[in-house]
């Protein structure tokens, strides 16, 4: 679905992303980790459109991103969640949904697409008429992927979702990545909690200063005793 | 030992117009423990925080620092009677070199408004942030922008920031937010050697990170004193874990 | 040839006052005329004034011409009512201005960002209409007159004051000090403690500082620096015109730095120096100056936002960073 080869990028003069190249393929869920700095965040502002230099190709169903702005790709079915969430404040939790479809064509089918939200999400389903800064870190950072949810995207990419969230809600949370898979989404997913993400993983890749240092089954590794002691919490 | 707890928080509340994010919240913490705040977002942990560090006043109850009553201190006050806090997002300044940084942490202590002497006449200063600096492991950095550093590197400069104030209470929100797990190990290790020497309460939702490194837990919830206990009567308690750590 | 230029910036860096005088005690000669130099003398020092509080701690107040004109007026009353001596002038001239600093100060410090600017603006319009209703002491809409100063006794000589090049020289003596004073203020650990508070003025206060009252102090600095500018140009020009107060005096503060380079040393100087040349030299050739002084001050905006002074130091660190990676 995802095919990433040789990018590279920069922010000013630093040459932050060298050569990458992985891809995702459809209804999968990829994880990319590695130390801060490494390049995981870069990554995916660089496939949504985000980041102004930057060579390489970004083949999303054959077709090549590079060049379209981030909204077009948004309309080609690719949807980010920022690490910091974005919640737009004055708005409720209902309009904030509204604007995950509003300006797309298929915006009739709001209504529609708000129930079926609301079924996946029943925590933002009580708290629709509420203002969307009002809620709790974990709650944000599910109404951002409700969201991000709103125009049926084919892949999203999620930029650490757990960070800062109650462990009852990363639990939910990463349940529902689970869920989301069933349905058919791709996910591409950046994560600090590397068991959290790597249990509902299919593969990985680790990244260190913008280049891919590993990659494998994500249940390998897991298992893998060196990996545990490098990246995974204590 | 003193009979006196260092910090003391008595029937705190704090409302933010129809919002009561702290309803009568009474604590009281020993000096030399160890102690972290947990709770879901929204739970009043943020607030309390805030309450306990200078960052805003209650509504109602005192606040008390070794005995002396000290809810109605202005902000800047805090750091000068020994409360030190380290903030949940990096908040360094970022023009300023990470020596510059710690330099004028520390500088408080010994001149505020003095005009005409150069800074560099002060030489015990800079051999004292070069030793902070050191102690959390930015030595070979100290010349760089707060602002150029990676992440980790900055909440650790916030650490050494907190500590030029040689405080007897050091407050930390989320000292680990967003870092990686080799990063979080080594603020755990800063942390524990802290609080041999100083009293540390902090926010935190890692959870491994928390049960493994305090003995004292307080839950929060609905800006309410939930539960108050050591990490395994935390996990044993059901509704801990109905409305925070889960089932498993 | 590069090479000399750099090692003068970077001797210039680091000796700035030395250089600054250096550079001031040539400038007459090579200004067409000497009221010229005076003049960027003067309003070199009001931008520098001006500085402290916008390109160091970062507040940006509209209302700066305040404290310009309160040091003029209060120079030329002292000297036309009072018939004091030029020194004891230039003496009240900032201390008035810092009582005025003080009082304007605290009133505003309490607000921040665009309000901070509105209030700072709306203070000095109230000095405005308090001076031009004043008329029995400020000649009101005429302004003072008769601010005469014809020589300058000290002890043994007798300076002829009405000779331009001497009243340069003379001015230079006070804008020499001030330059040296603030060059220690800002090296001092207060200087650290604004820079601070420019950077992060949560973080400042964490820290410990009293942030209000250190923005207090900067702020008193920088009217009695301005005051003394004000003063100067009493005794320079023998009046006070009324537009000292306005707020397009203000605006020239503002644009002064913007254009040398804010949160530099000698930037406040360059652009006022651009400033000054420019006007007078497009005065000459159209009716239509502020217009082209628009134009230009968009350009560089657009263009050089750091100011002439400021982007060849920054060019001059850039060059360096290559060099020592080279190394």
């Amino acid at each position: 679905m995802l095919k990433v080869e040789q990018l590279n990028a920069w922010y000013d003069q630093s040459h932050v992303i060298q050569g990458l190249s992985f891809e995702v393929r459809r209804g999968e869920i990829v994880t990319l980790m590695g130390r801060n700095g490494a390049g995981k965040t870069t990554t995916l502002r660089t496939i949504m459109g985000l980041l102004n230099k930057c060579k390489g190709q970004v083949l999303f169903d054959g077709e090549d991103l590079l060049g379209l702005p981030p909204h077009v790709r948004y309309h080609r079915g690719l949807a980010y969640v920022p690490e910091d969430r974005r919640i737009v404040p004055g708005l409720s939790v209902l309009e904030n949904l509204q604007l995950g479809l509003l300006a797309s064509n298929r915006r009739g089918e709001m209504a529609e697409m708000i129930d079926e939200i609301a079924e996946t999400f029943p925590r933002l389903k009580e708290r629709l008429h509420q203002e969307g800064t009002s809620l709790s870190g974990g709650e944000q950072q599910m109404l951002a992927i409700a969201r991000a949810m709103m125009a049926r995207p084919r892949m999203i990419l999620l930029d650490e979702p757990s960070e800062g969230i109650m462990p009852l809600l990363v639990h939910e949370m990463f349940e529902l990545f689970s869920r989301m898979k069933e349905k058919g989404t791709t996910i591409l997913l950046v994560e600090q909690n590397v068991e959290r993400a790597l249990s509902i993983s299919d593969r990985a890749y680790i990244l260190d200063q913008g280049r891919i240092v590993h990659q494998g089954d994500a249940q390998e590794l897991l298992e893998n005793a060196e990996i545990q002691e490098k990246y995974c919490a204590v | 030992m003193s009979a006196v707890p260092i910090l003391e928080v008595r029937a705190v509340s704090r409302t933010f117009g129809n919002f009561r994010a702290l309803n009568n919240v009474s604590v009281a913490f020993r000096a030399g423990e160890l102690t972290a705040i947990i709770g879901p977002n929204g739970a009043g942990k943020s607030t309390f925080f805030n309450v306990i560090s200078g960052g805003v006043p209650p509504s109602s109850g005192q606040v008390l620092f070794e005995g002396r009553d000290i809810t109605q201190i202005a902000p800047h006050d805090f750091a000068r009677i020994g409360i030190a806090k380290s903030f949940q997002i990096t908040n360094v300044f970022k023009q300023l070199s990470a020596h510059e940084n710690v330099r004028v942490a520390l500088q408080m202590q010994v001149s505020r408004f003095q005009l005409l002497r150069p800074r560099g006449a002060y030489v015990a200063l800079m051999e004292r942030a070069d030793a902070l600096l050191e102690r959390v492991g930015l030595a070979d950095i100290r010349h760089k922008l707060a602002g150029d550093l990676a992440h980790g590197q900055q909440r650790s400069l916030e650490v050494a920031m907190a500590l030029a104030c040689d405080p007897k209470l050091l407050l930390m929100d989320e000292p680990t937010a967003g870092m990686s797990p080799e990063e979080t190990r080594v603020m755990m290790g800063l942390i524990q050697q802290l609080s041999q020497e100083r009293t540390v309460i902090l926010v935190e939702h890692k959870m491994k990170l928390v049960m493994g490194l305090c003995n004292r837990l307080i839950v929060l919830h609905h800006g309410e004193l939930l539960v108050d206990g050591n990490p395994d009567e935390i996990r044993g308690n059901a509704e801990v874990r109905r409305v925070y750590l889960g089932q498993n | 040839m590069k090479k000399f230029l750099v090692s003068a910036l970077v001797f210039a860096r680091g000796h700035r006052v030395a250089t600054a005088l250096l550079f001031l005690l040539i400038f007459p000669f090579l200004m067409p005329y000497d009221a010229l130099s005076v003049n960027i003398l003067i309003f070199g020092l009001y931008a520098v004034g001006f500085n402290l509080l916008f390109g160091y701690t970062g507040m940006l107040s509209f209302g700066h011409a305040a404290f310009l004109g309160v040091g003029s007026y209060l120079a030329g009353i002292s000297v036309v009512s009072a018939g004091w001596p030029w020194w004891a002038a230039i003496g009240v001239g900032v201390a008035s201005s810092c009582l005025a600093g003080l009082i304007i100060g605290f009133l505003a410090i309490r607000t921040r960002g665009i309000y901070f600017s509105m209030v700072t603006l709306a203070l000095a319009q109230i000095v405005y209409y308090i001076f031009y209703k004043s008329e029995r002491w400020t000649g009101g809409e005429n302004g003072l007159r008769g601010v005469k100063v014809e020589a300058i006794e000290l002890p043994g000589i007798r300076i002829d004051f009405l000779n331009p090049l001497n009243k340069y020289y003379v001015i230079l003596v006070f804008v020499a000090l001030a330059l040296w004073f603030v060059s220690r203020v800002l090296n001092s650990p207060f200087g650290a403690v604004i820079e601070a508070i420019r950077e992060n003025e949560k973080r400042a206060a964490a820290c410990g500082y009293n942030v209000a009252r250190a923005k207090l102090l900067v702020f008193v600095l920088s009217a009695g620096i301005c005051g003394l500018a004000g003063a100067l140009r009493a005794l320079h020009l023998s009046v006070v015109p009324i537009d000292s107060l306005h707020y397009l005096q203000s605006g020239q503060a503002v644009m002064m730095c913007l254009l040398g380079g804010m949160g530099t040393f000698f930037g406040p100087f360059v652009g006022a120096a651009v400033f000054l040349l420019l006007e007078d030299v497009v005065t000459n050739l159209t009716r239509y100056w502020m217009g082209v002084v628009g134009l230009v001050f968009m350009f560089f905006v657009l263009f050089f936002p750091k100011g002439i002074w400021g982007t060849l130091l920054y060019q001059l660190d850039r060059w360096q960073n290559r060099q020592g990676k080279a190394l």
